[in-house]
């Protein structure tokens, strides 16, 4: 389908129709830095901003997410409740091309060939993604060398080209092109603004400096397992897990069951490979049982397993986990460090 | 969609203490309804998710075959938070489970073999489901010769005692029990696993070797079979991690880009040396 455009002075009252009939998320300013939330008027969305500082993976695997309910009271009876699933559609608006190709990394976990994650999939599946390319990347995102870009349309259904006065929107899925049909802000694209879009894009793309090659990391990483490099890069790591909770591809989470009264849910809560805990058994057993295999597993798992079982890495190049590194341990640096091994 | 997450209830209908030290316990459990029982189908080697409510979930190899049908057999040794609370269960109570999880011991490549039997301690759960899936009257003439090598550090501590001693006397099972120190009226041998092994000297000729113990009588036990002339690709182990999801997806579980629970529990010796040794 042709590229459309929205007038910026137009995308307030869009959002305010979408309101009415979707579940609308898009970034908002609070505490001083950007977060995904729901909002409840057009105006509340902040879309001059770099990226949020939690991804938006959150709104489909939520930090804390309830699996199901119980009684403890019923004794002989069994009574497990699942939670209702969301009926109402719903929209993202303002996401980043890196996280919204973040979710199909995802995917891959989460509706997988042998088991589907029900929770998951199904806000996965009643979501709608309108995303706003970068013209602005910042000096530590990086997405072009995981095959990404700052307007790659991977995950997204709508992609929005900020050129100024107005957005150029590129039609990306069915799901986008339908929504698009049906709200008249959204106009037929003019062609000079077509070649301003061009001249964004390219611009925007030579502003991301850094160049790893993922593919040669991937390689070198095959035969590196016992490699004393691990020892050396993980002796400043302090084990606190920033990373991987503002990882917008890391997925690994925990399961307990938290009680009140007779009232009980299973839960499941965002974990880190960078915590002790995370495998150590009940025997005392723990194969990771120090911070050099629990970053080994990090950068094994998104640079050489996960590429090995999906074809991918797990990573986009956000550069989150740099900007929030509290001992600066880049991970840019980690994989020109291996490049050089 | 079918839900992954969601334990189905069973009733534990008999406990029984195995050890004298009573830190195992094997819980006998019945689907509440007839038609989670029906589509609970498994296989030796695979294991579940049991929850006690309130408490949480833990990962559980199946001890019962499924030629054994009505009810699933779960042995548990008490070590942590969920085990704990399963020794506290008293007959009659509800439990939930998830499952069958996992991949199974390799059945098919087993046919027309001769099958070594290797266990030691309380790992010997699978493997009593393994051998009485052979040992099944339907099923006992598809497989070789079966040798069952099983130690524990003391006679009291040997998992399933009153269904050894049916084992011994049968002719279409080879036992050899073994513990590392004998009491006064212990008859049978003494000496811990990887030297019984030995001792024994199973033919490698057309067999596999199913091994499932402690680490440390693992490390013993390979050298030895491998000595005997046992290739990696006939030397099949199952393997233990913390899990949560049981499916692949909570991430914890990997050896290399395998997950032990939806890739294994079992896998050759030819796969585990393809892949780190983090374990």
């Amino acid at each position: 389908m042709k590229e459309l455009e929205i007038a910026k002075t137009e995308v307030v009252s869009l959002l305010n129709t979408l309101i009415k009939e979707y579940k609308v998320f898009a970034p908002v300013g609070q505490n001083g830095f950007i977060t995904f939330q729901e909002i409840h008027s057009g105006s509340e969305a902040f879309l001059d901003y770099i990226n949020s500082k939690k991804p938006p993976k959150e709104i489909f695997f939520p930090q804390s997410e309830r699996l199901f309910s119980y009684d403890l009271s019923k004794g002989e009876g069994w009574s497990v409740e699942e939670p209702a699933s969301e009926k109402k559609q719903r929209i993202i608006f303002g996401i980043r091309p890196c996280d919204a190709r973040s979710l199909v990394l995802l995917d891959n976990v989460f509706d997988g060939q042998l088991y589907k994650d029900p929770y998951y999939s199904g806000k996965r599946k009643n979501t709608t993604i309108i995303a706003i390319g970068c013209n602005q990347p910042s000096s530590t995102c990086f997405c072009t060398s995981l095959g990404g870009g700052p307007f790659s349309q991977d995950g997204s259904d709508l992609i929005l080209v900020d050129i100024g006065q107005k957005y150029i929107v590129q039609v990306v899925t069915e799901k986008g092109k339908k929504l698009a049909k049906k709200h008249n802000e959204f106009k037929e694209a003019e062609d000079n603004s077509l070649s301003l879009m061009r001249d964004t894009i390219e611009t925007a793309e030579a502003l991301i400096k850094s160049k790893i090659e993922v593919q040669k990391v991937t390689e070198k990483l095959d035969s590196m397992f016992d490699d004393p490099f691990w020892d050396l890069v993980s002796e400043k790591c302090l084990g606190c897990a920033v990373c991987t909770y503002l990882c917008p591809t890391c997925y690994c989470f925990d399961i307990t069951d938290e009680v009140t009264g007779q009232r009980g849910e299973r839960v499941r809560t965002w974990d880190s490979c960078a915590f002790p805990n995370f495998t150590l058994q009940a025997s005392g057993v723990n194969p990771r049982p120090s911070s050099k295999e629990r970053l080994r597993q990090r950068i094994m798992h998104k640079f050489n397993y996960f590429v090995a079982n999906h074809g991918m890495a797990a990573c986009v190049g956000c550069g989150r986990c740099i900007k929030e590194c509290p001992v600066n341990l880049d991970i840019q640096v980690v994989l020109n460090s291996i490049l050089n091994r | 969609m079918k839900n992954p997450y969601l334990p189905l209830p069973m009733r534990v209908e008999k406990i029984v203490i195995e050890t004298e030290d009573k830190n195992i316990k094997t819980f006998s459990v019945k689907f509440l309804n007839d038609e989670d029982a029906a589509n609970f189908n498994y296989l030796p080697g695979q294991f579940a998710q049991l929850s006690v409510l309130g408490e949480g979930e833990a990962p559980f190899g199946i001890a019962s075959s499924p030629t054994e049908p009505g009810e699933l057999q779960f042995t548990v040794n008490k070590a942590g938070v969920l085990t704990t609370a399963l020794h506290n269960l008293e007959e009659g109570e509800i439990i939930g489970v998830r499952g069958p999880l996992g991949n199974c011991f390799p059945i098919e490549a087993l046919e027309s073999k001769d099958t070594i039997i290797i266990g030691g301690g309380f790992a010997f759960t699978t493997l009593r489901s393994l051998t009485n899936y052979i040992l099944y009257q339907e099923n006992r003439s598809r497989f070789g010769n079966v040798v069952v090598i099983y130690g524990a550090r003391s006679p009291g501590l040997l998992l399933y005692r009153d269904e050894l001693e049916k084992w011994e006397v049968r002719t279409d099972l080879d036992l050899h029990l073994t513990v590392d120190r004998a009491e006064e009226d212990w008859q049978r041998k003494v000496g811990v696993v990887p030297n019984i092994v030995k001792e024994i000297a199973p033919s490698p000729e057309n067999a596999y070797a199913v091994v499932c113990g402690p680490p440390i009588m693992i490390k013993f036990t390979l050298p030895v079979l491998r000595d005997l002339g046992f290739p990696p690709e006939r030397i099949v182990l199952s393997l233990e991690m913390k899990m949560k999801c049981g499916i692949g997806m909570c991430g914890r579980c990997n050896i290399g880009n395998q997950y032990v629970c939806k890739d294994g529990p079992i896998f050759t010796l030819a796969q585990l040396n393809e892949l780190p040794s983090e374990y």
